[in-house]
């Protein structure tokens, strides 16, 4: 089979996008073009490159279609005259989902090209003055020495000034603040280093360090440029996913027409036409038309909600079922989605400033480095009395301390460990992300869309009748409402027998009704559905749908949330890590009751979205170190606040852009492993840190006594390098959590209800 | 002795070259798609990077 054969029948994603979006979203690259960027999770191989690029290049209007294998994304020219060709909908006819990529958002990222440039630069320098240097350690006499000094200056100076100027302004900037960072230990060593050799150079002396200058930065870059790697893969591939908030509005103008107007042009007043499958984009009030809404992302409700004219809709509720015309009753900067951001950036000047383990060894570092130096300088004059030689002496003290193994120690095992995680689906932001999760002591789940998929899943599973469940299931075939879909997927699962009926039509806010022969079936809510008289089903739950016959109800279907898969082996991992586990939900109190009982932990219910951030505050005032997982608008601030934070990839652009970590993949294990994995790293971070110490405890007496030269120099500098380096390498080999929980996975799979069996 | 008066600019010489090579790759958008110009030598469409066809401009 084709690896990349799609699966066909991916139910249509709950937004469409539309010709105004598409043109919105897109950049005009002059010459009458128009550029696109799509992002296609989907791309697998060469075939699927040529399967889009073929497509696409087919429709009319597009002069250039690209596509990125490694982005997993499209670059699409088009002609700006004409309406923008349908790709997204051509796309997915072959099988390819596909979203908008905003390229507007940012320009090419110009770091990592300068990081890139810097390394080439050093390492062309590097290896050159490597190779002259080793003449020189093999004894060359003193001209063809002098010679081959002043050359080595020479490809050293611009080399050092091209490739070194990322340190010196780090160090700058922070030296200007009153701090200190790594880099001004760096600076501090690598511009010494080339001056005494300059110095020497001048003087025709034996020893200069150029290579020894060098080849530092030639590692740090290396480095620096890992890390800068690991967070922009990790920040693409998160931008990369669908995004959710919508970036306009069909608006409905007074003279009777309608524009699609950006979000942030919408004013308080404007009436919007929100056709369904649209999310609300600024908070309005209803003023025609009758739906259902999703507004599990907002508030963390799990039950669909109904609305009719009059009702208040938050920014980013969905509209799962009939068309609505609103009344926008805010500005976008002024609705619930800024609202929340002013939330977050309140919990963020709340807590504690976290400083890199890096940056708090070097704030010890420095100081210690550069008084020994000082000693040994002092220790010298007193001794001999020769400024020269003392001088020589302590500078060669500072380059044989110079941070490089401590510089690569901490970006090394983050880089390897941010690569294990990019495996399994986890995104990490920053290194300094991966020490703070390392430290965690409790985790505080939200309920809807963490715990569960915020997905509704028939309950009662096989004990519900065949027969009506299969009626229920054809009729429900003609929604998209979450609930019918429920029934349509329980439906097939079961392999109930089709059952053939004509006229299905949809009653947004009540139900489907649907005709075979002179019976009327009606599915949807109990009033709707049952004719008045109808005595009331004995269960009859709020959130529950009733299937009736000419106004007599023949069955009734209750859902539930469906738990995320291994949720359970999640908590019970978790919980044998000792780690204190709560669930903070804005839902009602009985289905996080619930879930919460099923699971086991304990569990706050109907927290407003500022409630979870002062809880989470106050978990962090009383000393405790907090993991927040979550994925509504309405967990934004609590992300924020807590000590680190997770979001899965279904989360709201703002909780994923606010999250340390994203998972990928629906699986909640994600979150004991990232743990692990964080754990481990910072255990191997501390190795290596004592391996650089160890190193300079040993290294600095033997350059405070006065041995060393540019040799010993480079052997010990690369070597400590390399035994870091080394060492973080070892984080590859380690077991995976989930070859370790597979005698867990098979204990807990025996014993399960209803709302663990989902597959 | 008088050798190293050409070897050496030689070695250098081949040195830049290496370096200004790895150079024009970088900003002409090689290492853009690694694993896309893995699979594009099987295609028979051109197969230039993205960027250099945006210079030379559409048609």
């Amino acid at each position: 089979m084709d690896c990349c054969a799609p699966d066909a029948d991916a139910a249509p994603l709950d937004r469409r996008t539309n010709d105004d979006e598409l043109r919105l979203a897109s950049r005009d690259i002059g010459g009458g073009l128009r550029q696109t960027e799509l992002a296609i999770p989907g791309i697998h191989c060469g075939g699927c490159v040529q399967r889009i690029e073929k497509t696409l290049d087919k429709l009319p209007g597009v002069m250039r279609a690209r596509v990125n294998l490694s982005t997993k994304r499209a670059t699409i020219h088009w002609r700006a005259d004409e309406k923008s060709p349908p790709f997204i909908s051509t796309l997915s006819a072959i099988g390819f989902e596909a979203h908008l990529y905003d390229v507007g958002a940012d320009d090419k990222d110009g770091t990592l090209a300068e990081l890139l440039r810097a390394l080439a630069v050093a390492g062309f320098a590097a290896s050159n003055i490597m190779l002259l240097s080793v003449a020189i350690w093999s004894g060359a006499e003193p001209a063809t020495r002098d010679l081959f000094h002043w050359i080595s200056a020479l490809i050293a100076l611009p080399a050092l000034a091209y490739s070194g100027r990322i340190f010196f302004r780090s160090a700058w900037r922070s030296l200007r603040h009153g701090q200190t960072n790594m880099d001004v230990p760096i600076s501090i060593g690598v511009l010494l280093a080339f001056g005494l050799s300059l110095y020497e150079t001048l003087h025709h002396g034996p020893h200069a360090y150029f290579d020894a200058s060098i080849s530092l930065l030639f590692f740090l870059l290396i480095g620096r440029t890992l890390d800068h790697m690991m967070r922009e893969r990790a920040r693409t591939a998160v931008k990369s996913l669908a995004c959710l908030a919508p970036r306009g509005a069909l608006i409905l103008q007074t003279d009777g027409t309608n524009a699609y107007v950006p979000v942030n042009e919408i004013t308080p007043g404007m009436t919007i036409l929100l056709a369904a499958g649209e999310r609300v984009p600024v908070d309005a009030r209803v003023v025609k038309g009758q739906s259902e809404l999703d507004c599990s992302l907002v508030s963390g409700e799990s039950a669909p909600q109904h609305a009719s004219a009059g009702f208040l809709l938050q920014a980013g509720t969905l509209n799962l079922t009939g068309p609505l015309t609103i009344v926008a009753t805010a500005a976008a900067k002024d609705s619930f989605l800024a609202e929340m951001v002013r939330m977050m950036e309140a919990a963020e000047s709340g807590r504690s400033i976290y400083r890199r383990l890096a940056d708090r060894a070097s704030r010890l570092y420095a100081p210690v480095v550069h008084l020994t130096a000082l000693l040994t300088f002092v220790g010298w004059m007193i001794e001999t009395g020769n400024v020269h030689q003392s001088l020589t002496v302590a500078i060669a003290v500072l380059i044989i301390t110079c941070p490089c193994a401590l510089g690569l120690a901490v970006p090394m095992v983050h880089v390897v460990a941010a690569r294990r995680l990019f495996e399994d689906g986890i995104m990490v932001k920053d290194g300094g992300a991966l020490e703070r999760l390392a430290e965690v002591d409790t985790v505080v789940f939200d309920k809807t869309g963490t715990m569960t998929l915020g997905d509704p899943q028939l309950a009662g599973g096989d004990t519900v009748d065949c027969e009506a469940l299969a009626l229920a299931a054809a009729i429900a075939s003609h929604s998209r409402h979450p609930y019918s879909r429920a029934l349509a997927a329980e439906g097939s699962r079961r392999l109930c027998p089709p059952i053939a009926l004509s006229g299905a039509s949809e009653h947004p806010g009540s139900g489907l009704e649907a005709h075979a022969g002179a019976t009327v079936y009606r599915l949807g809510r109990p009033e709707w559905a049952l004719a008045n008289g109808e005595p009331k089903f004995p269960d009859l739950q709020l959130a529950s749908v009733v299937l009736s016959k000419d106004g007599r109800a023949v069955a009734t279907f209750s859902f539930e949330d469906r738990l995320r898969p291994d949720a359970r082996e999640a908590v019970a991992a978790l919980a044998a890590d000792d780690l204190a586990l709560e669930i903070l939900s804005g839902d009602r109190e009985e289905p996080v009751r619930l879930l919460a009982s099923r699971l086991g932990i304990l569990h706050i219910s109907s927290v407003s979205p500022g409630g979870k951030a002062r809880h989470v505050a106050s978990m962090a005032a009383a000393g405790r170190k907090v993991l927040m997982v979550g994925d509504g608008l309405n967990d934004t601030p609590a992300l924020v606040a807590a000590h680190a934070s997770m979001a899965p990839a279904s989360a709201v652009d703002v909780g994923r852009n606010a999250a340390d970590l994203v998972f990928l993949r629906e699986s909640l294990l994600a979150v004991p492993q990232a743990i692990e994995i964080a754990r481990n790293a910072a255990w191997l971070v501390r190795q290596n840190l004592v391996l650089a110490v160890g190193y300079n405890l040993i290294a600095v007496p033997i350059a405070v006594l006065g041995y060393v030269t540019p040799l010993i120099a480079a052997l010990a500098m690369s070597g400590s390098s390399l035994l870091v380096v080394a060492n973080a390498l070892r984080l590859r080999g380690w077991r995976r959590t989930r070859d370790r929980l597979a005698p867990l996975r098979r204990l807990s799979a025996v014993p399960q209800t209803p709302l663990g069996s989902t597959r | 002795m008088i050798d190293y008066f050409y070897l050496i600019p030689i070695a250098l010489l081949l040195g830049v070259i290496g370096l200004g090579a790895f150079l024009w790759s970088l900003r002409s958008g090689q290492y853009e798609d690694l694993d896309g110009a893995a699979e594009r030598i099987l295609f028979e469409r051109e197969d230039a990077p993205v960027r250099q066809q945006r210079l030379s401009g559409p048609e």
